[in-house]
């Protein structure tokens, strides 16, 4: 696949580190979205309960997706819309394309998808002659710096107001040059008067879509700023891509799991605007679309059907999962180089670019399982991502030191006597390393480790032998 | 190359599924059940209060998510509230407006200061006013329908949108908006043809964005402000 940069994990994560200017955005962002979710949680009561609900509706859709997904299209066609299945990215940009091509298109207007990113839309567009125009403000901003999305809900979260400025300055030079654009309320209203314009010349408006609803053949979206629905209500076709598993059997399986997206997402009861699109515009009507066409993306789900990465298809994109994770507030979305940062990205990346590409991400972990106890659809995240360690490892993918250190380690831990005489002296040696601050700061073997942060000194004796001598806790 | 697609994402499904053909008849009837038995999950026990304490909890979260709310005792009085509200804010007073019934029954001509027009809105209108045929008092969230007599811009389009809503029609939860859409959509007389609305708008708040270093700024694309005047006879 193009595009992805998620072999070189490591050397981005690095490049990231060293990133004084993202340290400065990512640190604003901290705790913004993590106190939002805990307290719209805190404020429903049936939050734990609707979660279980969620995760056992998508489960059950799963269980039976060729029905809900036939039952979905016949909806749509029934409301005088197009359904249009895609086996991969490439078919779903030959079928944006012909869809363009058929109304002359000059320029699409685009809500923010996800899947437009995975299928590179934009790029595809441009190359063919056809204004690719990114509506939500957080990807406007990066589709000027040429940047791809940071993070699944909060595209430019890696920027700084500073940086939104200068691209602003850079591109919009029919502007006056000396006007104060400092503050984000004045950098909106540029973007917002600018991009007004756009939603009137454009023949084409895209969306992704949050759930399908089989029941009545009905594309949904959940946004804040109201750019999805200029996009799809002006222009006279709307295109919505979305992937197979968005699709929900009901209305009402629709409305648990809206009640736990926008919580687990910024911590919003409900976001702005929840619209629910069916068919092209009906008789009488004065504004909405000709056309509706549906573009139903498989690009490598399927195939996680079945495995052990199944449960990963339930996943509704809120984004709690990297909000809350260690490594992705370290490095930022960037670093995993490709679509789908964080810990949903380290287990979806490799089951759709294949674990030869991807296999590196699952290993951006600590483990610490917070996306697991936050994630809304209860996706066992830490678990997918150990078993993709392991089809890592059975692959011969990962890097000969970690594997000759494993193997090290377990010819040791099949040795009680060899393992504590080693680990014996190794505590020891620790402890007088760190005996003048309580702490080692730097080790030979783990600079890894102890460039960014330090080691606590042990205090000279291991567990084993402590326990042999007798010491009980008390 | 579409046929063939889907034959193929259909196929990799079934195989992947443990099945080479499509479900059982069985089951398929029991799926079919579930999809028209409209079964509600866990609804919030927060609504559980009488027709008054949901229209107070409705105008709760609405002013929580910056929709501002103002109360009128019958729709004589609408117009005068829009006039006041527009004039308050220092906003124009030529409006765009939704052709709804539900509006015709506000004297509108008695008000001479606003300038209306009926209609679908143009790139220039400042200001709509739509009513909303539902409201749900859970999350302060205004449910709209499009159709002949609510084009679907009119909550998008202008900067400021008022919207008229009639205290009765503040239900608990989506739930009882998913049954009135249904309920309409089966019913001759709605014109609906069995067909939901092409669009189906839920607006909680006006318009936001925390885009840039996630500082909630209003009036992203949408609406800049959002003021609900409930008409309490109603």
């Amino acid at each position: 696949m193009s595009g992805s940069t998620t072999r070189n994990f490591k050397s981005n994560a690095a490049r990231e580190l060293a990133n004084d200017t993202l340290r400065a955005a990512l640190t604003k962002s901290k705790g913004h979205f993590t106190e939002g979710r805990s307290t719209a949680a805190e404020n429903l009561p049936e939050f734990e309960a609707l979660r279980d609900q969620s995760r056992d509706i998508k489960n059950h859709t799963i269980e039976h997706l060729d029905f809900y997904l036939e039952a979905y299209e016949e909806k749509v066609r029934e409301s005088g819309g197009h359904v249009h299945w895609a086996r991969t990215a490439e078919d779903a940009r030959q079928i944006v394309l012909e869809i363009c091509r058929s109304v002359d298109a000059k320029a699409v207007n685009k809500g923010k998808s996800m899947i437009s990113e995975e299928c590179e839309i934009n790029e595809m567009l441009e190359a063919n002659g056809i204004r690719a125009v990114e509506t939500d403000l957080g990807e406007y901003i990066i589709q000027l710096r040429g940047e791809k999305p940071s993070h699944i809900i909060a595209p430019a979260v890696h920027l700084t107001k500073g940086q939104v400025e200068e691209s602003f300055r850079a591109n919009h030079t029919h502007l006056d040059p000396d006007r104060v654009l400092e503050e984000p309320p004045t950098l909106l209203d540029e973007a917002r008067t600018i991009l007004r314009k756009k939603y009137f010349e454009a023949e084409v408006g895209m969306t992704g879509a949050n759930l399908l609803i089989a029941e009545t053949g009905s594309s949904v979206i959940v946004t804040n700023e109201g750019n999805g629905d200029l996009s799809q209500l002006i222009p006279k076709v709307h295109i919505v891509l979305a992937s197979v598993e968005k699709i929900v059997p009901t209305l009402e399986d629709a409305a648990t799991i809206l009640r736990v997206l926008a919580r687990s997402a910024t911590g919003q009861e409900f976001s702005s605007y929840t619209t629910l699109s069916t068919g092209p515009k009906r008789e009488g009507d004065t504004d909405g679309p000709e056309q509706y066409h549906v573009i139903l993306l498989d690009n490598g789900r399927t195939d996680m059907i079945g495995t052990e990465f199944q449960e990963m298809l339930r996943c509704i994109r809120c984004g709690a999962c990297m909000n809350h994770c260690p490594v992705y507030q370290s490095v930022g979305g960037h670093a995993y180089g490709w679509v789908y940062p964080g810990p949903m990205g380290s287990v979806l990346s490799p089951g759709l670019l294949g674990v030869d590409e991807a296999g590196h991400l699952p290993n951006a972990s600590t483990f610490c399982g917070r996306c697991e106890e936050v994630c809304p659809v209860r996706i066992p995240l830490p678990k997918m991502m150990r078993n993709w360690r392991e089809q890592e490892f059975e692959k011969h993918l990962s890097p000969g030191a970690a594997r000759a250190g494993l193997g090290l380690w377990a010819f040791m831990a099949k040795r009680p006597k060899l393992y504590q005489l080693v680990t014996g002296v190794q505590m020891r040696l620790l402890a007088r390393l760190g005996r003048a601050q309580g702490r080692v700061s730097s080790l030979p073997l783990a600079r890894g480790w102890t460039k960014y942060r330090e080691l606590p000194a042990p205090e000279g004796r291991t567990f084993q032998s402590r326990w042999k001598s007798g010491e009980r806790p008390l | 190359m579409s046929d063939s697609n889907r034959e193929a994402v259909l196929g990799s499904l079934r195989r992947a599924l443990g099945r080479d053909a499509p479900v059982d008849e069985d089951t398929a009837a029991k799926l079919r059940a579930r999809m028209t038995g409209h079964a509600r999950n866990i609804v919030p026990a927060r609504t559980a209060l009488d027709d008054a304490g949901l229209v107070e909890l409705f105008e709760t979260m609405a002013q929580k998510v910056h929709a501002t709310v103002a109360h009128v005792a019958s729709m004589d009085d609408v117009p005068g509230a829009v006039g006041e509200y527009l004039r308050g804010e220092n906003l124009p007073s030529e409006i765009v407006m939704a052709p709804d019934a539900t509006l015709d029954a506000a004297p509108w001509s008695d008000n001479s200061l606003l300038e209306i027009r009926r209609g679908a809105p143009v790139e220039s209108d400042q200001v709509s006013v739509t009513s909303a045929p539902a409201a749900v008092a859970e999350t302060g969230t205004l449910a709209m329908y499009s159709g002949p007599d609510h084009p679907a811009t009119l909550n998008f389009i202008p900067e400021t949108h008022v919207v008229v809503l009639p205290a009765g029609r503040v239900v608990k939860s989506y739930e009882d908006v998913w049954d009135s859409i249904r309920a309409q959509a089966s019913d001759p007389e709605s014109g609906r043809g069995g067909q939901l609305p092409r669009t189906v708008n839920f607006v909680t708040g006006p318009s936001r964005s925390g885009d840039i270093e996630q500082t909630l700024l209003l009036g992203a694309h949408g609406p800049r402000r959002l003021h609900i005047v409930i008409v309490d006879g109603e």
